[in-house]
């Protein structure tokens, strides 16, 4: 198996301080005044050319969430977050909106290049199949810097760009959908979002289109006391196909950084959406000082009938992470898919599951999450599943495993499983359990170190999730793992 | 004894039976042959009564009473058997228990009385001794972490207790190593007379060389394409269903 | 005292109202009851945003505190006793209560069987008593706010301490017979020495039609190598608010089986704490609940692996018909040194009807690595499959679905290992379902 060598090959070169995206990139910024206030507000909608409307919906998420409190019920601990010590915009100075990659910084260019994100076109053509390519969405702090094969999308009909873009460009499209999914009023940290969010992308496949290729958006932190609040939002109209991917990264700092992000997906009839996520903020060093705070709201809604929407998450950084990818089954026949991966090592903290909300007749639901904790994190698998009374014929299957690696580490399992109809079938199953000698040893005897050992075993704990990633993202992901468990062992 | 006219069935707009027509008369062994997917064992479930079936025509008599407007247990009580091509495993319901519930409730079903424990011992014992069914099996719960073999037998003893009027066996030697086999068709054979049908549903020959039936029935999209006598299952041992396929295609 | 000015609904006032006027009537040291109840105080009556009472909201379900029930007479106790029903063929000590007072003439103090001491625990409190030291043995309870009401008000209970082998099962028998609604709070607390074995039987029966609302806790003291059966009936009145603690501290090397089986009762919660405090231990709780109308049956359960090299395993199986709710909660927790800890905790959940709701939510909390822990939940209908295999054997519907429904609920009596109490829990459970064909 060359993709498990590759794994152990990686494991064996990276030194004990793993995190290889924690450089940062000198450009100059222009930033909104730090701390929140209208005044805050008024300049990021400014700056992004927004119409009256988009301010003033922000103004009223502004207003509601004063009146909230950042919710404790997850198993995570932190302190207490200063929300006047944060700037809410940052956007390279030279230029805000560029129009082609010419305009961009090229020390941004670079920044994208050392991470492995390829925007030219071309180099991209030069040497991969057409089917394989991957549209990019690049957003830099608080603006997208480039986006890549948006007319050869565009001439499928498909929309995908910056959503400050689109809410110039096609600003019926987004205020039919925005909110509609994840209200304003959601929790403390989407509300917080709507009322400042900067960039994220935004997407539109028409009725009956199949996306010519897979669409992602790369997030990056690069700017200090920054917060990033993207909003996504991706639309699969009746019968259409999309696969989206995203990713993220930020530099190595002693202070902790903030990241709140809504994403919506809404499914309508017979159309899928299937989302993907590897997510490598930086989590802190080994003593729990800085990484990123990800707080993230995301929910899908299978709105019209045999509508599918399939999370896939690979949770690999952040110092917190909280966050329930979920599903609403309002359409009939429709499913609701959630596979996920979360490792934790060092410090870090992870709260990650999911919800499936069966509304409508024969729905169905399927939950694989692999949580593995080492060093002294601490790992929770928090999930609701529910069938309400005219939810006939759900159906639901939920297998979380939890992994351990060391005994200083905490792996909880908090499901919660609710059914007002008889015709609901549920079934859960969990476990936790460490590696087995037996395991170990039968892998040493074959000549394996204990390193590679852990690597091929957890390997085969995480593979059904793997196997849900496109390809060339499972192999980085299963890479990113086994370099996060990176001295756990032993 | 039992007539079928006619019968057309499909589940989930999927048409399986089209039309089918059978006789089987008291006292004869009926086999039904054909390919996988030619329908066979949806008739077992038909007849028997099984739910997700719809029913868009014909009718199937027993004795000339509908069957089709009866619930299962009451079409059990009329004297349909199915021998389960998979028995179902019921955890917690000792076999015993299970047994004993049945032949009651037929019992009561047809205004007779209940049977007394000893009676009812008496009787499982006999039975159990004719199929080689250890007693500490009856012990156990129903099926659960049974051989193939012995659920089959299992499946055997209860049609031998409950003495019902027409028996389907739905592919009842799948699964069966020889011995096992043997003692299953025995136990058939034991129960041939005069008042009772079979309808012996197979894929293969190799059953009816240990219960010979009276006539055999080729199955093929959903209808009976051919009967004869029980030579005409070893035809179609010697040149397998490609025939009836062919002329399908035709 | 703090706090109380955030009390809210009238029925929280008017608990503070009757504790107020009890607390000087209720017997022995009133600071442990004073702070118990200030720490119930503060919080109040648990809602539904109160994450161990989110499906069972006692703020909404608990709306008019009926009073506590006074003393009953001797005749007023024996005709009470004469109508208990509950295990009722089952040969054992009997240590009964009516409306909530221990029984003592029904006890013969001199002729107690050997290795069984019993004290009550209305005159310990008056008049102090070394064993009242050993209550509260289990840290979890101590937050819960059900179990400091029990603390606030318990009036009467006994304590009992079992020195060795123990023959007959001791029946702590319950009994409210007042045709108005009362409260009752009673506490037991059993102390099973090093090498002790008991088999401990308790039934809950209570008068249909009034809105009682007893409030027991038994807490439970095993030492090493001790081997304790616990079996708990619930035939409470169909009008009954019932709620029920179990605290248990078990040693090493010990057994412990319990079984929580609930047929009565408008809205039941039954609540497990146990702490497995020395090594080798293997643990078993199971819950047997059947729920019909608009019942509401909650289980709860909290077992704390706090040694090495333990086994605990817990199965709860749930019935529900009609409009019924059922709700399980359970958690393990295994702390850093448990390690080698093996646990399995299973719900299922059926529902025989439309309009009937279960919630599960089964957790783990694992701070070890060396463990083997798991947890399943299932909940749906009776497998169509096999309804149809009885059928076509000549089963009626109701009949077939009887047959698998008790099946289903056996599971979780298997381990009963007194047969005569077996059985008598199988007829419970028989004629549950007679009452629902």
């Amino acid at each position: 198996m060359p993709a498990v060598q590759e794994t152990i090959d990686q494991v064996r070169l990276i030194d004990v301080d793993q995190y290889k995206y924690g450089f940062e990139t000198e450009v100059e910024m222009e930033k909104a005044p730090k701390g929140l206030s209208e005044d805050v507000i008024r300049f990021i909608s400014g700056k992004k050319g927004e119409p009256e409307w988009m301010l003033q919906w922000r103004l009223d998420a502004y207003k509601r969430w004063l009146t909230m409190n950042e919710p404790n019920w997850a198993r995570v601990s932190y302190d207490k977050i200063d929300y006047n010590d944060i700037y809410y915009y940052a956007a390279p100075k030279m230029n805000p909106s560029p129009k082609s990659l010419d305009e961009v910084d090229p020390e941004i260019l670079k920044t994208y290049e050392k991470l492995g994100i390829p925007l030219r076109e071309q180099e991209i053509l030069a040497g991969v199949e057409p089917q394989n390519r991957v549209a990019v969405d690049a957003v830099f702090d608080s603006v997208s810097v480039a986006t890549t094969f948006k007319e050869e999308l565009a001439k499928a009909g498909v929309i995908f760009m910056p959503i400050s873009e689109a809410i110039r460009e096609y600003p019926d499209l987004v205020r039919q959908y925005l909110g509609t999914v994840v209200p304003v009023t959601d929790n403390f940290f989407a509300t917080l979002n709507s009322a400042v969010f900067t960039d994220g992308s935004f997407v539109y496949i028409p009725p009956g289109v199949r996306c010519p290729m897979e669409l992602s958006t790369y997030f990056r932190i690069n700017e200090k006391n920054t917060g990033q609040f993207e909003r996504t939002l991706i639309i699969a109209d009746k019968g259409s196909y999309v696969s989206y991917l995203e990713g993220c990264t930020a530099p190595k700092r002693d202070e902790n950084q903030l990241h709140a992000a809504v994403v919506e997906l809404i499914a309508l009839d017979d159309a899928e959406i299937k989302y993907s996520t590897v997510q490598n903020w930086y989590p802190g060093d080994a003593e729990g000082r800085g990484g990123i705070y990800n707080f993230v709201t995301k929910r899908g809604d299978c709105r019209g009938k045999n509508s599918v929407i399939t999370w896939t998450q690979v949770e690999t950084g952040s110092a917190i992470t909280w966050k329930y990818p979920s599903c609403i089954l309002r359409g009939d026949n429709s499913r609701g898919e959630f596979y996920s991966i979360a490792v934790s090592n060092g410090k870090q903290q992870v709260d990650s599951g999911t919800k499936m909300i069966h509304l409508g007749k024969n729905t169905t639901s399927r939950i694989i999450s692999k949580g593995i904790a080492a060093g002294k994190s601490e790992n929770t698998y928090r999930g609701l599943v529910s069938a309400h009374r005219k939810a006939t014929g759900a159906r639901n299957f939920t297998n979380c495993d939890s992994l351990l690696i060391g005994n200083q580490c905490g792996a909880h399992t908090v499901p919660y499983i609710e059914s007002k109809n008889a015709t609901a079938v549920f079934e859960h199953e969990a476990t936790t359990s460490k590696i087995s000698e037996d395991q170990m040893f039968y892998c040493q005897q074959r000549g394996l170190s204990d390193e590679e050992a852990t690597a091929l075993i957890v390997n085969g704990f995480v593979k059904d999730v793997l196997q849900q990633l496109p390809m060339e993202f499972a192999v980085e992901a299963q890479k990113l793992i086994s370099i996060s468990l990176e001295g756990s062992v032993g | 004894m039992l007539e079928i006219k006619n019968l057309v069935v499909q589940i989930e707009d999927k048409r399986i039976l089209n039309g089918l027509n059978l006789t089987v008369n008291k006292g004869e062994v009926a086999a039904i042959m054909g390919p996988n997917g030619s329908g066979k064992s949806t008739l077992s479930y038909v007849i028997a009564g099984k739910e997700d079936y719809e029913i868009l025509d014909g009718e199937i008599l027993l004795d000339g009473e509908n069957l089709l407007e009866m619930e299962p247990d009451q079409r059990a009580a009329a004297g349909v058997f199915l021998a389960f091509q998979y028995p179902l495993e019921i955890p917690g319901v000792a076999s015993m228990t299970f047994l004993k519930a049945a032949i009651n409730a037929q019992r009561k079903a047809r205004g007779e009385d209940e049977l007394t424990t000893p009676d009812f011992i008496k009787r499982v014992n006999a039975a159990a001794t004719q199929l080689e069914i250890p007693k500490d099996m009856l012990k156990r719960a129903l099926n659960v972490g049974f051989s193939g073999g012995e659920k089959k037998r299992m499946e055997i003893l209860q049609m031998a207790l409950l003495q019902p009027s027409f028996c389907i066996l739905d592919e009842t030697d799948s699964g069966l190593d020889i011995d096992a086999l043997r003692i299953v068709s025995e136990g058939v054979n034991a129960l041939r007379s005069p008042d009772r049908a079979f309808l012996v549903i197979t894929h293969y020959q190799r059953l009816l060389n240990h219960i010979v039936p009276d006539t055999v029935h080729v199955m093929h999209g959903g209808r009976i394409v051919r009967s004869g006598g029980k030579e005409l299952a070893l035809e179609l041992e010697a040149n397998g269903y490609a025939d009836y396929r062919e002329s399908e295609a035709a | 005292m703090a706090d109380v000015t955030l009390m809210k609904t009238p029925a929280e006032t008017a608990l503070v109202q009757a504790f107020e006027s009890a607390k000087t009537a209720l017997p022995g040291d009133g600071e442990s009851r004073a702070q118990a109840f200030e720490h119930f105080a503060q919080q109040g009556l648990p809602h539904r945003r109160v994450e161990e009472f989110k499906y069972t909201d006692l703020r909404a379900l608990l709306r008019e505190v009926a009073p506590f029930a006074g003393t009953p007479s001797a005749e007023e106790a024996k005709a009470a006793l004469a109508g208990a029903k509950a295990l009722a063929g089952v040969d054992a000590l009997q240590v009964p209560f009516v409306n909530g007072h221990f029984v003592r003439d029904a006890v013969d103090f001199h002729a107690l069987p050997e290795n069984v001491e019993i004290v009550p625990l209305a005159e310990a409190l008056a008049n102090g008593h070394d064993w009242l030291a050993k209550l509260s043995p289990v840290k979890w309870a101590n937050d819960n706010p059900v179990y400091q009401l029990n603390t606030s008000f318990m009036a009467d209970g006994v304590m009992i301490r079992i020195a060795g082998p123990v023959e007959a099962p001791v029946h702590l028998r319950f009994v409210t017979s007042a045709t108005s609604a009362v409260a009752t709070a009673t506490r037991i607390l059993v102390v099973v020495e090093e090498g002790a074995s008991v088999t401990l039987l308790e039934t809950h029966e209570s008068t249909d039609g009034a809105n009682h609302q007893p409030n027991d806790v038994v807490e439970l003291i095993a030492g090493d190598r001790t081997n304790v059966q616990h079996v708990r009936v619930n035939a409470e009145g169909n009008k009954a608010l019932a709620l029920s603690t179990l605290a248990a501290k078990i040693g090493g090397e010990a057994l412990f089986n319990s079984i929580n089986v609930t047929a009565g009762a408008a809205t039941s919660r039954h609540q497990v704490f146990a702490i497995l405090d020395g090594e080798n231990t293997n643990l078993r709780v199971n819950g047997t609940t059947m729920l019909k109308g608009t019942q509401h049956g909650d289980s709860t359960l909290v077992v704390e692996h706090a040694a090495p090299h333990c086994e605990s395993r817990e199965l709860f199986k749930t019935v529900i018909d009609n409009e019924a709710t059922g709700v399980f909660q359970g958690k393990i927790i295994v702390p850093h040194h448990a390690q080698k800890t093996d646990g399995r905790m299973m719900s299922a959940a059926l529902l025989l009807e439309e309009g009937g709701a279960m919630n599960n939510k089964p957790e783990l909390e694992i701070f070890a690595d060396d463990v083997q822990c798991a947890h399943g939940a299932t909940c749906g209908q009776l497998d169509e499959d096999l309804l149809f295999y009885l059928m076509a054997r000549g089963l009626p519907k109701k009949e077939a679905e009887s047959l698998l429904v008790q099946a289903f609920l056996g599971e979780a009596l298997e381990f009963v290992e007194n047969e005569a109490v077996r059985e008598s829990l199988v007829g419970t459970v028989e004629g549950w379902l007679k009452a629902r064909a």
